[in-house]
C-alpha cells in the first residue's frame, strides 16, 4: 500500500552544508500492519515519517526516489495536493510531544472540531461536536472535557486527545512519532495498546517511530531498524528480537532489559550515530562496529536478504549466528571501546 | 433552572473572564494605570459629548453689549476660558478639539497596527526572502525622518482628515511589524504550528488563526503606545499648520495662538490645548504601561 524507494531527504544546514537524512531508504508497509522504526536519536527516523506528508521545514528537501502510496507518488504532488488530499485523511500524525501540539488559545474540542469542518464538507458544527466527543469517549477521556483548553490537560490525558485528533478522519496512515515517550510506563502501556485496538477497528496502518525497544516488541508486526539515515535491517517483530543480523540490531537489543533474565548486565554500544554531512563510502556503523573487518571501510554493504522479507546490510549478515553469539558477551562491546582508546593514545 | 446553570457553566469556562480579571486586578494594584483610565474616560465623554456642551458655536466671533469684538478676553463668567484674538469662546473650542484628537490617534493606531501585524506575521512565518524584503523596506521606514515625511506627504496628497490618518499609519507600522515579527519567530517554531501544518492547515489558516492569537497581547499593547504617538503627530502636524482648516483640533488651537502672537501672554488660551494634548498622551501611556505588564509579567516584579 506505502512503498517507499530509494529514498533520499537532505537538510540544508545555515554553513551550506547538506545534511543526508534518509540516505537510500526502501521500505514497504501493508495495510492493517504496524511497523516499528526503531534507533538512536539522530538517525532520520523522524525526518522519514515527516517526509511522507512532506513536514520538512524550509531547509529540507527530497532529492531522490519515491514514495508510492495507494498509486500516487507523494514525492511528486504540489503543497496544495498534500495538505487537502494526503495529510490528516489520509496520513496523520501523532507527533512527539502531545502536550505542546495543541495551540493553548482554542479548546481542544475546537480543534477537533476545526479539523473534521476542515477537511470534510457538509458536516454542521453539532455533528462535528458529537464526533468529537465520541472520539473522547474512544479515548477513555471523559465527554465533558471536550470543552477544556490544553493546559488543563495532564500529559497523559492530552496524548489521549491527540490520537483522538490523529483518528478524527479515520486515516489509512497514523504516523505515531514517541508517542508516548513523555508518559509513565503504566499510562504507556494503556495508551499503545488503545492505539492498537483502535488501529484494528480503523483498519488502518500504522508507522511507530521510538527509540524504546521495548515499545516496538510489544506493539509492532514488523521493526525497521534505522541507523545514519539508512535501514540496516528490517524483519518481523520476532525475527529482530530473536535472530537478528546485524551487529547493530544486537547490540540495540542488549541495551534493552529483558524481564526474563534474572541478572543481566546492560550493555550500551560505544560511541554516537554518525554525523550525516557528507557521509564517506563506507559501512555508516564500522567505526562503532567490533565486528569491522577491512571491507566494512571500503563500501556500503547491499542488502542481503533471508527470506520473509528479512534483509540486513552488512557485509558478515551470513555470520549472523556467531556474531550475535559474540554479541551477548558484554567485553565484546567494552574491549572495542578500550582498543579504540588505546590506538587513540598511540596515535597522538 | 437548567438554562441558568448552563448559562453560569458557560460563565466559568469562559478564558476570556480570566483575561478580564488578570487585567482588573492590575489596573486594582496599579495606580498609575488607575489616573491614566481616569484621564482617558473624560476625554472619552469630552469626544463624544463634546459638541453637544459647547456653550457656543466655536467659530463665532462673540461681541459684548456694546457690540465691539471681545478680543482675547482672560476667563470670564460667560467666556469660561477666555477669547482668542478674533473672539472666538476658547472652552467651546477646548471641548469640540478633543474628539479630532481622539478620532485620529485611534483610527491611525488602528490602521497602523493592523499593517504591522501583518507584515510582522507574513515575515516571521515565510521567512526567506520574504522576510528579508519586508524588514529591509521596514528598515527603510525606520530611517525616515516621521514629522518631515508626514508633512511632505499630506502636502503632496491634501490635508483632509483621511489623508492625516492614513499618513500617521503609513509612518507608525514599523515598530509593531518588528515587534510582532520577532515574537511570531518564537511562536510559529511551537510544536503544534508543526501540528497545524501536518493536519493540512493552508499558510493564511496557520497564520492568522493560529500564530494570530498568540500574539495578540502583544499587538492590543501596540496599539495603545501608537495611540500615544499617533495623538501627539496630529498636534505637531496640526501646530505647523498643515491640517485641514476646517479641522478644530488641540494642536490647530496652539497654532492659531503662536499665529495670534501672543503665545507668551495669552495663557487662558494656551494652557487648555497643550495641557491636554499632554494629559491625554499621559494617559494612554499609563494604560499601556498596565497592558505590559500583563503581557510581559517580568515587569511585575
Amino acid at each position: 500500500m506505502l512503498e517507499i524507494e530509494n529514498l533520499n531527504v537532505r537538510y540544508e544546514t545555515d554553513q551550506g552544508e547538506a545534511v543526508h537524512a534518509v540516505d537510500g531508504v526502501d521500505l514497504t508497509l501493508q495495510p492493517n500492519e504496524t511497523l516499528g522504526l526503531v534507533g538512536e536519536s539522530g538517525c532520520g527516523k523522524t525526518t522519514l515519517a515527516k517526509s511522507l506528508i512532506g513536514l520538512l521545514g524550509r531547509n529540507g528537501e527530497i532529492v531522490d526516489g519515491s514514495i508510492d502510496f495507494k498509486g500516487r507518488d507523494l514525492t511528486t504532488l504540489s503543497k496544495g495536493e498534500l495538505r487537502k488530499e494526503i495529510r490528516w485523511k489520509e496520513i496523520s500524525m501523532i507527533p512527539q510531544n502531545a502536550m505542546n501540539g495543541f495551540d493553548p488559545v482554542y479548546t481542544v474540542g475546537k480543534q477537533i472540531v476545526q479539523v473534521i469542518r476542515h477537511h470534510e464538507e457538509g458536516v454542521t458544527k453539532d455533528e462535528a461536536w458529537d464526533r468529537a466527543r465520541e472520539l473522547f469517549e474512544q479515548l477513555g477521556l471523559e465527554e465533558e472535557r471536550v470543552e477544556d483548553y490544553p493546559h488543563q490537560f495532564s500529559g497523559g490525558m492530552a496524548q489521549r486527545a491527540m490520537i483522538a485528533l490523529a483518528i478524527s478522519l479515520n486515516p489509512t496512515i497514523l504516523l505515531a512519532d514517541e508517542p508516548t515517550t513523555a508518559l509513565d510506563v503504566v499510562i504507556q502501556d494503556r495508551i499503545l495498546r488503545r492505539i492498537n485496538e483502535l488501529q484494528n477497528e480503523l483498519n488502518s496502518s500504522m508507522i511507530l517511530v521510538t527509540h524504546d525497544m521495548s515499545v516496538v516488541a510489544e506493539t509492532c508486526d514488523r521493526i525497521a531498524v534505522m541507523y545514519g539515515g539508512r535501514i540496516v535491517e528490517c524483519a518481523d517483530t520476532e525475527t529482530i528480537l530473536k535472530n537478528p543480523k546485524h551487529p547493530y540490531t544486537i547490540g540495540l537489543r542488549n541495551a534493552f532489559p529483558d524481564i526474563t533474565e534474572e541478572s543481566q548486565e546492560l550493555v550500551s554500544i560505544p560511541g554516537a550515530p554518525p554525523e550525516l554531512v557528507d557521509p564517506v563510502d563506507e559501512c555508516r556503523f564500522a567505526p562503532r562496529c567490533p565486528f569491522a573487518k577491512t571491507e566494512c571501510w571500503d563500501g556500503h554493504p547491499d542488502a542481503t536478504h533471508f527470506g520473509d522479507g528479512h534483509r540486513a546490510e552488512c557485509f558478515r549478515a551470513h555470520e549472523g549466528e556467531q556474531l550475535r553469539a559474540a554479541g551477548e558477551d558484554p567485553e565484546t562491546w567494552t574491549d572495542m571501546q578500550d582498543e579504540k582508546q588505546a590506538s587513540e593514545v598511540s596515535h597522538d | 433552572m437548567a438554562l441558568l446553570q448552563a448559562i453560569v457553566e458557560r460563565a466559568r469556562r469562559f478564558q476570556g473572564q480570566k483575561l478580564v480579571t488578570k487585567v482588573y486586578e492590575l489596573y486594582r494594584t496599579d495606580n498609575l494605570a488607575k489616573i491614566g483610565m481616569f484621564l482617558f474616560g473624560v476625554y472619552l465623554l469630552m469626544a463624544i459629548f463634546g459638541p453637544l456642551l459647547a456653550p457656543y458655536d466655536p467659530l463665532t466671533i462673540n461681541k459684548d453689549a456694546s457690540d465691539s469684538v471681545i478680543r482675547l478676553s482672560e476667563p470670564t463668567a460667560n467666556h469660561w476660558f477666555g477669547t482668542t484674538n478674533y473672539g472666538r469662546d476658547i472652552f467651546s473650542q477646548w471641548l469640540i478639539g478633543a474628539r479630532i484628537s481622539l478620532v485620529v490617534g485611534s483610527v491611525a493606531a488602528l490602521f497602523a497596527t493592523t499593517l504591522g501585524t501583518v507584515i510582522g506575521l507574513t515575515a516571521a512565518y515565510y521567512g526567506g526572502w520574504v522576510d528579508d524584503i519586508l524588514m529591509r523596506f521596514t528598515d527603510l521606514v525606520y530611517g525616515l525622518p516621521g514629522l518631515p515625511f508626514v508633512i511632505a506627504l499630506v502636502f503632496i496628497l491634501g490635508s483632509s482628515l483621511m489623508n492625516i490618518i492614513l499618513v500617521i499609519a503609513l509612518i507608525q507600522w514599523r515598530i509593531t511589524a518588528r515587534v510582532i515579527r520577532s515574537e511570531a519567530l518564537s511562536i510559529k517554531e511551537r510544536p503544534y504550528i508543526e501540528s497545524a501544518e501536518s493536519i493540512g492547515a493552508s499558510d493564511a489558516r496557520i497564520i492568522f488563526l493560529h500564530i494570530l492569537p498568540n500574539v495578540l497581547p502583544l499587538v492590543i499593547l501596540y496599539m495603545a503606545l501608537t495611540t500615544a504617538w499617533s495623538i501627539l503627530m496630529e498636534a505637531s502636524i496640526s501646530f505647523l499648520g498643515f491640517a485641514a482648516p476646517n479641522q478644530l483640533s488641540w494642536g490647530r488651537m496652539m497654532y492659531q495662538v503662536y499665529n495670534a502672537g501672543v503665545i507668551r501672554d495669552a495663557w487662558w488660551w494656551v494652557l487648555p490645548p497643550g495641557l491636554s494634548i499632554m494629559l491625554l498622551v499621559m494617559s494612554v501611556f499609563f494604560i499601556g504601561r498596565a497592558l505590559e505588564k500583563v503581557t510581559n509579567p517580568d515587569l511585575r516584579h
